[in-house]
């Protein structure tokens, strides 16, 4: 096995986005400036671009800037100037970061950020984001809209449920107005919807793509570099167009029978976000195994759209209400979520399971030991459980992440007979399934 | 059960604080006794719906926690690093049949910990009725009143099929009569700590009001009454103190030695948020209407400010110094649960207003299961020296 396999991580798609983000950003920069378009912060998972498109305002995802200054390894300064504010160690490293870039006029691309003109908290499973969107409402002295949903405790929304955030959101048309001076027009919104039907029609169809054998993409990585556009473009004609690129690139890819890596090896589900300050080591700690994602929950954050949901235009609001409430794995259960990661081990015929425990976000990490319980002692399945930060390069471990890897993916490799063939013939997925066929029932709420 | 826990003045602190520290749940025990048949619903903090589980028939039981009464060995492993204690605990009652009593637990929406905790508890407790209560953090107009009446219903249909027994509307305002006769008592307790803190001790109240947690609200508006009969004529020595407001306790809580030992080193406890759930509401809820609106509409309109509860009508960061001022103390103390997500953020803001307001305050963090308190004793009286030779 190669122990220096690094992709380059580069198709056409990757070049796109980043041009496509990198104008999101010089808008950001103009709306700094001049104030227009105005911009309403959000978060990320079941946003409801939908509404700002139809209002020609700009999205502004304090998550994006924190990922940002991860990943290009500006966090910590921040995240101190943030804990000199008074915010703990323990305290989510996504939000110092923010703030703390907020506080000292950091921004990750090097242009302005403007100041929301709505902070709109689109709470959706992440109690810590009532605090972020508070805070950032305070700090920015910009008004605060805390539109409430219902976290999913039962199978599927009641009519409560969706009744209670349409009314929220019919509030928030009317904010909306005030803020951008323009009438509410039905039709945008229908039109945006629309758009956001068509693009989530194409993720879906990428999502599955990955079933293929070699996947042509890593549902983990590489999705994360499509989740720009498809949350910043998803309602407006270019996010079509990026995904339609998107999937004919991964289609002819599959027809040529190409992955990310020369040999997929392994078929892993992703759990958890990555470490985004260390994002390429902990890429290339998967390239050395040829270990390839082929599902994670982490792209799942903004919306879950592969097993079928699409915004319905004839119904719009109701479309957002069950985006938010039902369709993001946030706003999901916990058992619902094993319930997820079971199908993608199933369904996309994974090999094991990587859980990516991550200090700040308690929303994803709180209980994983129970679910590798599950994973491992009730369905069998090989689960690696690793442990860092989504944005704090102090809680990496690399040697002791690297050497967790390794002894995972060296036991994979021999253990199971399964495995040890699809080794054998270079590539997986030929054997006998290792999920029993009958797993046991998750036990839902009543 | 009533022999167990006669009232007497002079013993009924040390009675409180003994039941607080027994994980077998003996006055919960016995009245499942005395009840043949009858339910037990455990909350985990900060708020439930109370009068709707008694107005089941069912004797509604606030968790919070294990002290430092129990060795994890379960927990640790499924909850992990960086996890607050009483989510550990918590489960791990469970997984040692502590919470057996038990014929429900719910959790609501306080913090991300707590709710992956219901589920993970759920899969851990096949056949236990374990339910998820959104309690709502939009507090402007009117939505959030008939979402959570729905909610409220959506329990009731749970609470009727565990019980095989209607709840009707009189029975529901019934229960919310005899919370808020409950809720006034600890208030007129807490405003008599606050006059004559020399008379009632903190721990003396905090044993008191907790014990609550474990025993039918007649029997406890029985003691409360009890101990504002006797108070007046209790004696105490006023000392050298500074007077704090405790801000940060309202879920996982502190070791009953640490607010001793707070006592001792020179505090004055004017006002704090222990055990908040108890005191939710700062009026009552309105007895004759509509019951479930009138729950959800306090809930909304007649709440202390919390953590755990969003309002930005009125930001808890300004409500702390109010509470400063109506309690006239000097300080405020924020005794914080490690590693809980809601009191680390919020210290931000307070501390920010309380400078502005030019308030001294003393940040502390503690854990449940701790049992040395000389490093907090020592940070204590240095915050009271400071203040009081300053």
């Amino acid at each position: 096995m190669s122990n220096t396999e690094k992709s380059d991580y580069r198709g056409q798609i990757h070049q796109l986005q980043k041009e496509m983000m990198v104008e999101w950003y010089q808008k950001l920069d103009e709306s700094a400036t001049t104030g227009k378009p105005p911009a309403v912060s959000l978060m990320i998972s079941g946003n409801c671009i939908e509404l700002l498109e139809a209002f020609d305002v700009l999205p502004l995802y304090p998550e994006v800037n924190a990922l940002q200054l991860a990943i290009r390894r500006q966090s910590l300064e921040p995240i101190l100037v943030a804990e000199e504010m008074g915010y703990a160690t323990d305290n989510c490293a996504y939000v110092k970061a923010d703030i703390g870039a907020m506080v000292k006029g950091i921004t990750p691309a090097g242009g302005k950020l403007p100041v929301a003109a709505l902070a709109l908290c689109n709470f959706v499973g992440c109690n810590v984001y009532t605090k972020w969107f508070e805070h950032i409402a305070e700090f920015q002295k910009s008004p605060l809209f805390m539109l409430d949903v219902p976290f999913l405790r039962t199978d599927t929304p009641s009519k409560d449920d969706v009744a209670y955030v349409v009314r929220q959101l019919h509030d928030l048309v009317k904010q909306l107005e005030q803020i951008t001076g323009k009438k509410f027009d039905m039709d945008r919104f229908r039109e945006a919807v629309r758009n956001s039907a068509r693009v989530e029609e194409l993720w879906s169809r990428i999502k599955h793509l990955s079933k293929k054998k070699p996947s042509p993409y890593d549902a983990y990585f590489d999705a994360i570099s499509l989740m720009g556009p498809l949350y910043v473009y998803r309602a407006n004609p270019r996010g079509v167009h990026f995904f339609e690129v998107a999937l004919k690139e991964y289609e002819q890819m599959v027809e040529r029978g190409q992955g990310p890596f020369e040999k997929e090896k392994f078929r892993v589900v992703l759990e958890g976000p990555p470490p985004y300050p260390f994002f390429r080591t902990f890429r290339d700690m998967f390239a050395k195994w040829g270990a390839c994602t082929v599902a994670s929950t982490y792209s799942t954050v903004g919306g879950l759209w592969e097993f079928g949901f699409r915004h319905d235009p004839q119904e719009p609001f109701e479309a957002i209400a069950l985006h938010m409430i039902e369709n993001n794995v946030t706003n999901r259960n916990y058992l619902q979520r094993y319930d997820q990661i079971r199908r993608y081990v199933e369904e996309w015929d994974a090999d094991g399971l990587i859980i990516h425990f991550v200090k700040s976000c308690r929303l994803f990490s709180a209980g994983q030991g129970d679910m590798r319980d599950y994973f491992t002692k009730e369905l069998g399945i090989p689960t690696l459980y690793l442990e860092s930060d989504i944005e704090d390069p102090r809680y990496f471990s690399e040697a002791q992440i690297k050497n967790r890897m390794d002894a995972f993916f060296e036991s994979l490799g021999h253990a199971p007979a399964r495995t040890a063939a699809q080794l054998s013939a270079g590539k997986a997925g030929s054997g006998i399934p290792m999920v029993p066929t009958a797993s046991p029932k998750l036990r839902v709420l009543n | 059960m009533r022999e167990t826990l006669a009232f007497d003045f002079e013993r009924t602190f040390d009675q409180c604080a003994t039941l607080l520290g027994d994980l077998t749940f003996p006055t919960v025990a016995a009245w499942k006794q005395e009840h043949p048949g009858g339910r037990v619903i455990g909350y985990f903090p900060v708020y439930a719906p109370s009068e709707i589980i008694h107005a089941a028939g069912m004797l509604p039981v606030a968790l919070h926690g294990a002290g430092d009464g129990l060795e994890l060995q379960h927990a640790d492993a499924r909850f992990g690093s960086f996890i607050c204690s009483i989510v550990k605990s918590t489960l791990e009652l469970a997984m040692t049949e502590r919470l057996a009593l038990m014929d429900g637990l719910l959790f609501s929406t306080i913090c991300d910990s707590a709710r992956n905790l219901a589920f993970v508890i759920k899969r851990n407790q096949p056949g236990m009725y374990v339910d998820f209560l959104h309690l709502p953090h939009n507090p402007n107009g009117t939505a959030s009143h008939d979402f959570l009446a729905s909610e409220y219903r959506r329990l009731i249909g749970h609470l009727q099929e565990l019980s095989g027994r209607t709840i009707s509307d009189e029975a529901l305002r019934n229960s919310i009569a005899v919370f808020n006769e409950n809720r006034n008592l600890l208030r007129r307790l807490y405003e008599f700590r606050r006059d004559y803190p020399e008379r009632l001790r903190t721990w003396e109240l905090y044993v008191l009001m907790r014990a609550g947690n474990f025993v039918p609200v007649e029997t406890h508006n029985e003691w409360l009454r009890g101990v504002l009969e006797e108070l007046p004529g209790r004696t105490g020595k006023r000392r050298d103190a500074i007077r704090v407001v405790i801000e940060g306790s309202f879920c996982e809580q502190p070791p009953l030695d640490l607010i001793r030992v707070m006592e001792e080193a020179g505090c004055t406890i004017a006002d704090d948020d222990f055990i908040l759930g108890r005191r939710w509401f700062n009026a009552d809820v309105p007895v004759a209407g509509d019951p479930l609106m009138n729950l959800a509409e306090s809930y909304q309109d007649r709440s202390v400010y919390s953590s755990v509860r969003h309002d930005n009508r009125n930001p808890r960061h300004k409500q702390l110094v109010e509470k400063v001022r109506q309690a006239k103390a000097q300080a405020v103390v924020f005794l914080t649960a490690k590693f809980c997500e809601p009191a680390c953020f919020d210290y931000v803001l307070f501390k920010r207003e309380l400078e502005a307001a030019k308030i001294p305050h003393l940040p502390l963090e503690f854990e449940e299961k701790a049992y040395t308190f000389d490093r907090f004793r020592m940070e204590v009286e240095t915050f009271v020296e400071s203040l009081l030779f300053e």
